[in-house]
């Protein structure tokens, strides 16, 4: 390493530790690239996907304000991976790339979008459990060293408590309706409970590059932590609305001052990750689809600009100065 | 005369509910992250239209009727939307025709509509105009894009406009409602928007180095409650929740 990457080094060490942003210009250390690339593309890659489970219920959401609020929800999730998209492209990739990884299977995205959604009340569930349980992990975030990914989490974390509350009142109106729909709520419960414990990660103990994340802000907590605390602030919300947590180790340890869970399905977990879970075939599929069949769109789109351009360049006046 | 004003209302609704409904099939679907969130922003657009025609409509009817029972619980011969906005989404290119023909229709049609003796309505149409001329622009915008984009996209473009053109005349057809109530000073003069759309549009095509096909036979039904075959299964989507669990609360 010659002197000046150990300054530069220094002085972008210097920075985290003052809690000063990292913005795309600054100095960083390749490995810093490659993680946040990974990270946000990630997330990105979540926001899109998970588009797909909750549209599947636009067209038949049960009534027009349901529609409505269920459409411009998914589309803040569109949203989200347009800001996180550009932040990771501030790293020097282009969406094009992220997406190749995408639909390569290179890149990964949250297992949970690989689950069905099987029920209306699937809808509230989501909002309720996966959008509660991403605020959790992404609170933290809003502090993290790379400038345009801590901006972009701003913005996202508020629609995201919005969507958090929206879909736990599907979840009530259902319970405070008919037998059938209190069924549903639980039904519902009863399948999203697990994969949205899932989203924390494996535990601590297989956890890898955590130590490295804390350093960098990208975690502050470690999987564990944040499952437990999404554990206590979900199970007292499932009390008001007279729904069971569908774990029957599930009690409160007053000794700890926390619950108590039981273990998750391991199994399960990787099976999913590892791309056999009930819908990723079908996930990806629906990507790669609309990214081909947009393909001529894009190129069109493309060509006519460079049209335009020609055509105003070609009328420009010529500068008398130049 | 009320009867004959719900009827008109519920004609206006429904295209915006249908091509409301159309669009929102494609959500996490476009062909770009930019194209999907535009055309969720006009499918919001219509439907929230929708639900101000509807409240009204709804309150006119009386009985409880509600903006859903409006929404989902008529019959496929009760729907009064135009052939036009059923139509399926088929590739970008046929979305974006279809929305481009229904657009420089209903801008033109809610501008009259805006000074009609109906206050209720001329307020919706008023709110509805700033969102309508978002909407024609944007289409027009594509229109232009794709036509003179590349030879593929021309070609697209061509195939979407012979498709759609057929259904474009009935727009402008008089149903007996509509004529009843234009004589109440409420309606709008359809026959008197023809030529001024078809100088826009024409304008817009040729831009696009498109062409307006000829032709001597077009398709009409949908005012009349006379849909296509299309139609049942957009409402079999639309209407799942309300008829496999009626009376409930949502
Ligand atoms: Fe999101
Ligand atoms: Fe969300």
């Amino acid at each position: 390493m010659s002197q000046k990457e150990i300054n530069l080094l220094e002085d972008f060490e210097q920075k985290i530790k003052d809690d000063v942003k990292i913005e795309p210009k600054n100095w960083m250390p390749e490995k810093y690239r490659k993680t946040h690339i990974r990270q946000i593309s990630q997330h990105a890659h979540s926001e899109i996907v998970g588009m797909l489970p909750e549209g599947n219920w636009v067209s038949r959401a049960p009534t027009l304000r349901r529609k409505v609020a269920l459409l411009a929800k998914v589309q803040d999730e569109a949203g989200h991976g347009l800001y996180l998209y550009s932040a990771a492209e501030t790293l020097g990739i282009t969406r094009d790339e992220l997406f190749e990884q995408l639909h390569s299977g290179k890149a990964k995205y949250s297992s949970i979008f690989n689950y069905p959604t099987v029920t209306w009340a699937d809808i509230g569930a989501i909002g309720w459990l996966v959008d509660g349980a991403a605020i959790i992990n992404q609170v933290m975030l809003t502090n993290t060293s790379y400038g345009p990914y801590a901006r972009a989490m701003v913005r996202i974390c508020k629609e995201e408590s919005f969507h958090q509350r929206q879909g736990y009142e599907i979840m009530m109106t259902l319970c405070n309706g008919t037998e059938e729909q209190k069924e549903m709520a639980q039904d519902a419960l009863n399948r999203w409970w697990w994969p949205s414990m899932m989203m924390f990660g494996p535990t601590d103990a297989e956890s890898t590059h955590t130590a490295q994340s804390m350093e960098w802000k990208l975690k502050r907590k470690t999987n564990d932590e944040l499952r437990q605390m999404f554990v206590d602030q979900t199970k007292p919300q499932a009390d008001l609305i007279g729904l069971t947590i569908p774990d029957k180790d599930l009690k409160w340890n007053e000794e700890r001052g926390k619950h108590d869970f039981g273990e998750i399905d391991w199994e399960e977990f990787w099976q999913v990750v590892k791309g056999h879970g009930p819908c990723n075939k079908e996930r990806i599929a629906a990507r790669v689809k609309a990214y081909d069949e947009g393909k001529w769109v894009r190129d069109a789109a493309m060509a006519y600009a460079e049209k335009q351009a020609q055509k105003e360049a070609a009328t420009q006046p010529i500068s008398k100065t130049a | 005369m009320k009867e004959n004003l719900i009827k008109y209302i519920l004609g206006i609704a429904d295209n915006s509910l249908i091509l409301g409904q159309r669009l929102s099939e494609l959500c996490g679907h476009g062909p770009s992250l930019e194209t999907d969130i535009a055309l969720t922003n006009i499918s919001l657009d219509l439907l929230g239209q929708t639900r101000s025609y509807f409240q009204y409509a709804a309150k006119l009817k009386g009985e409880n009727t509600t903006e859903d029972d409006l929404a989902f619980l008529r019959k496929e011969r009760q729907y009064l939307n135009a052939l036009l906005v059923e139509q399926p989404n088929g590739d970008f290119a046929h979305t974006i025709v279809r929305q481009f023909l229904f657009d420089g229709f209903h801008l033109l049609f809610l501008e009259q509509l805006r000074t009609c003796a109906d206050t209720q309505l001329a307020a919706i149409a008023e709110k509805s105009i700033k969102e309508v001329k978002y909407h024609f622009r944007f289409s027009s915008e594509w229109v232009k894009r794709l036509g003179d984009g590349t030879e593929e996209s021309h070609e697209k473009m061509q195939v979407a406009i012979n498709d759609l053109w057929i259904f474009t005349n009935e727009l402008f057809l008089m149903t007996d409602a509509e004529t009843a109530m234009h004589r109440e000073g409420i309606g709008v003069d359809l026959e008197s928007l023809r030529a001024d759309y078809q100088e826009q549009i024409s304008e817009i095509v040729e831009e696009a180095t498109l062409q307006i096909p000829e032709t001597k036979y077009w398709q009409k039904g949908g005012k009349q409650g006379i849909h296509s075959e299309q139609m049942g299964y957009i409402l079999a989507d639309m209407q799942y929740m309300q008829r496999a669990y009626p009376n409930m609360q949502w």
